[in-house]
């Protein structure tokens, strides 16, 4: 047993010493602890929080790798290197080695800022406060490069990493203490930070950015313009996109928040491992769904007309919000965050649904930003607690009740 | 006159090493421990010194803050050592136990007799300590009377005895100590059962529970939560059903006879099968002659793989418990432990997990804790085995934030700590809840009282 001893021993013999989370974080990821129960149930059952976080890791990847092919493919579609796929999700022009190879080149990045970054402040504060290093950042880190536009600068992304894991996390006490989705909150400082960066026509296809700028120095190219669709509809202007592509998710738009399909499918994974909350899944669908009917509603009884700023996300079929910005990804991965989530089995219905609702709301009222998930999402985790409360408060309710009929 | 209870939500873990329904005589240890730790919040007034020959039923020592509550000796024999602990806490006294044994007389009791009288006999004959209160799960207080008296003949615990075996013939014991119990109470004696052939199915002076379900059905808190939920103010009392025959003996014979069957199960037993023994005596004769290996790395317990209390080697049956658990030791490191597929240990994800596919396979789990140590992360997960009608986590909280209003308000009176023992169990973060629930009821016992 020679790694299996030798790390133990050196465990053993530093003890004491202010590093050994740093140290225990690599150990622990390689062999599960011989840590045995002592009072209470002396058996414990198999799942741990590693185990649980990265089920929602092996959801997230085919999502990260399809981005890698989508951020290839949107480049080369608008740098004129290949027609547009036809046959969608199948097309043999989307699946090849050079998008995929060029999305690599730019996601990988990203997802190494991130993780570096991320851990590097989390064993920080680990070995700061004395505790082992949580496993919350595991999922944290896989989503960031997932919600981000393709080009983000790193230097950026490292910042905001800094910024949303301090004040987002450890502020409050590390993970399971914190009140915001990190990985939300991080999203939210680059939006607010960099909002040139954040939204726009440029950022969503890799190279767009950097094209305009050699055009703004004097070079006579063709400018690109990539916007995601909800962009186009915040404008008025007719969507270019099929539904079916929409729903493959062969369109512009955050690196992996595109592919309604494989978001559908690790929402599913995740529902039938018992990690995810479907509660909060399918509420947050059928509030979407509410509004966007709701709008559907005012479009068709005439009280808004073709001019109006709103029309072109008002007038879009209530079932298409599904389907395009972030909100699938945002419902499956980002709303479910147990942590900053309602926490009672009522509440979560309650904090689905209005997720759901005040998305398509700020969706289609902010034709600046339309994209309202990660508003809605972080305004509703502001707001879980005060639903569970209520939901706590019905059960105490009934307890007193009880006694009065009682006493009576 | 019946009334049902089926719950749902709960887990049956289902482990290796159940008891085989075969009696087999002990050999009788020579010695026996009481320790005060099993009687919770007791602060022990010793009586007998060092050196002092007992009778079984002798007063070993009483409550300090309730000097009625006597507790008495279950054999024969002479004080050999008094352990203490830091300061001077009595730890475990232990008894030489002689050869033939003789027993202290209390004399036959009249059944009939009213609730003042039977609560003295049961008070002088050291049975009272049997009877246990909600709220806070102690010893019950005996200046107090209760809503209700509950007793489950259902043990629904992994690897527990078999109630309906163990109390077999048992019937006119059981039968005097229930309509003794039923003239102390206001209410009824409720009584869960979990079969027709239960020999506490035709109890008369209770009420008859038909009980089924997942664990924890059988524990006494999910019936109380279902039939007469503890209030603010209110008091229930809670009697194992394998206790009642002591008490029943007492007062059809007079004699304190301590003898219990106790199931010695578990996956380390190479032929797990009951034990006819007594309360406080050594386990090591028990679990080494017969089955366990002895220089094996195996944890001996107390009571059931949820709730019990560790042994050492040397250590002594506990106070209110029928089962002797050995399990294997899991301090080892396994390889990828935290993210390879999972066959052999029990789960209620499917997170490459797989003991939902074989729910009828046995498992043979060690005391690993399969990870480590971790905040509340997950949400949701208790309460799919928490049959209580109230909010496990918010409760649990409440107790690690100390807020007694809240705890109230959640539904403290109604717990013990076993109710917690499968949230406990499926805790992705691993917190100790049985341990959290213990010290949020003492808090409220020394602040509400």
């Amino acid at each position: 047993m020679g790694l299996k001893s030798s790390l133990h021993n050196f465990r053993q013999k530093n003890k004491d010493k202010k590093w050994l989370p740093a140290f225990s974080a690599i150990h622990t990821f390689l062999f599960l602890p011989n840590e045995t129960t002592h009072n209470g149930t002396h058996i414990k059952a198999a799942d741990d929080l590693k185990r649980t976080m990265n089920t929602v890791i092996m959801a997230m990847v085919p999502c990260l790798i399809f981005g890698m092919y989508n951020a290839g493919y949107q480049h080369h579609l608008a740098f004129g290197d290949i027609q547009a796929a036809t046959g969608g999700f199948l097309s043999s022009a989307f699946w090849t080695i050079d998008n995929l190879l060029v999305g690599f080149w730019k996601v990988i990045p990203l997802v190494i800022v991130s993780y570096g970054v991320g851990l590097a402040i989390e064993i920080f504060f680990a070995m700061k406060n004395s505790h082992e290093v949580e496993e919350g950042y595991l999922v944290t880190g896989m989503l960031v490069p997932l919600i981000v536009p393709i080009d983000t600068p790193l230097w950026m992304l490292a910042v905001a990493v800094a910024f949303g894991v301090v004040i987002g996390k450890e502020v409050f006490g590390g993970t399971g203490m914190n009140i915001l989705n990190p990985a939300l909150t991080i999203r939210a400082f680059l939006f607010f930070a960099y909002p040139t960066w954040m939204s726009g026509d440029k950022v969503w296809v890799h190279g767009a950015v950097e094209r305009d700028q050699m055009i703004a120095a004097g070079e006579n190219l063709d400018a690109i313009s990539g916007e995601t669709i909800l962009g186009t509809l915040a404008q008025g202007k007719d969507v270019g996109y099929e539904v079916m592509d929409m729903f493959y998710g062969i369109i512009p738009g955050s690196v992996g928040e595109t592919s309604t399909l494989l978001i559908l499918l690790a929402g599913l994974f995740l529902i039938f491992t018992k990690i995810g909350s479907w509660r909060i899944m399918l509420s947050s669908a059928i509030g979407a769904l509410v509004m966007g009917l709701i709008f559907n509603g005012v479009v068709s009884s005439g009280w808004i007309t073709e001019s109006s700023k709103f029309y072109g996300l008002m007038s879009t079929e209530f079932w298409h919000h599904l389907l395009i910005g972030g909100f699938a990804f945002g419902t499956v991965f980002m709303a479910t965050d147990p942590v900053t989530a309602s926490q009672t089995n009522k509440g979560k219905w309650i904090y689905g649904f209005l997720i759901g609702f005040i998305s398509i709301m700020i969706r289609v009222f902010n034709p600046a930003y339309p994209e309202g998930v990660m508003l809605a999402i972080l305004l509703m985790n502001v707001f879980a607690p005060t639903i569970d409360h209520y939901v706590v408060q019905g059960n105490v309710k009934k307890r007193m009740k009880r006694l009065k009929v009682k006493t009576a | 006159m019946s009334k049902d209870i089926k719950i749902k939500k709960g887990l049956d873990i289902k482990l290796v090493g159940e008891a085989e329904k075969s009696v087999e005589q002990a050999i009788i240890s020579n010695f026996c421990t009481i320790r005060p730790e099993d009687f919770h919040s007791v602060i022990p007034k010793l009586i007998a010194k060092e050196g002092a020959t007992l009778k079984a039923g002798d007063v070993i020592f009483y409550d300090k803050s309730n000097e009625d509550v006597k507790f008495v000796s279950p054999v024969s024999g002479t004080v050999i050592e008094v352990l203490r602990g830091p300061k001077r806490r009595i730890d475990a006294v232990k008894i030489q136990a002689d050869k033939p044994q003789s027993y202290k007389d209390f004399g036959k009791f009249n059944t009939s007799s009213d609730a003042k009288t039977t609560k003295a006999h049961l008070l002088a004959s050291g049975c009272w300590p049997f009877i246990k209160q909600r709220p806070y799960d102690v010893i019950a207080n005996p200046e107090k009377s209760p809503k209700s008296i509950f007793i489950s003949g259902y043990a629904t615990a992994p690897l527990t005895a078999d109630l309906d075996f163990v109390l077999q013939g048992k019937e006119a014991e059981l039968q005097a100590a229930v309509s003794a119990l039923s003239k102390l109470t206001e209410g009824q004696v409720h009584i869960g059962v979990g079969s027709k052939n239960s020999p506490l199915a035709n109890m008369s002076d209770a009420t008859i529970h038909n009980v089924s379900g997942p664990h924890p059905a059988g524990n006494v808190g999910t019936h109380i939560n279902r039939i007469d939920p503890v209030n603010k103010g209110e008091v229930v009392w809670t009697v194992n059903a394998q206790d009642l025959v002591v008490i029943g003996e007492l007062l059809l014979t007079g004699k304190f006879n301590a003898e219990r069957i106790v199931a010695l199960a578990g996956s380390s037993v190479k032929k797990p099968r009951y034990f006819k023994t007594l309360i406080g005596s050594e386990v090591a004769t028990m679990v080494y002659d017969n089955g366990v290996d002895k220089d094996g790395n195996d944890r001996i317990i107390s009571g059931n793989v949820l709730s019990g209390k560790q042994l050492k080697p040397d250590g002594s049956l506990g106070y209110y418990d029928n089962v002797i658990s050995v399990i294997p030791e899991g301090d080892d490191y396994e390889l990828f432990g935290w993210n390879k597929p999972v066959f052999n240990k029990i789960s209620t994800s499917r997170a490459l997990t797989f003991s939902w596919l074989t729910p009828k396979k046995k498992f043979a789990l060690n005391t690993n804790t399969n990870g480590e140590h971790r905040a509340f992360v997950v949400t949701g997960s208790y309460e799919k085995v928490f049959p209580l009608d109230m909010y496990p986590m918010q409760l649990l909280k409440a107790c690690m934030y100390e807020d007694l209003d809240e705890m109230e308000a959640l539904g403290m009176y109604e717990v013990a700590p076993e109710d917690f023992a499968l949230t406990e169990f499926i805790c992705v973060s691993k917190q100790p809840h049985q341990d959290i629930i213990r010290k949020g009821l003492d808090l409220m016992l020394k602040e509400i009282g």
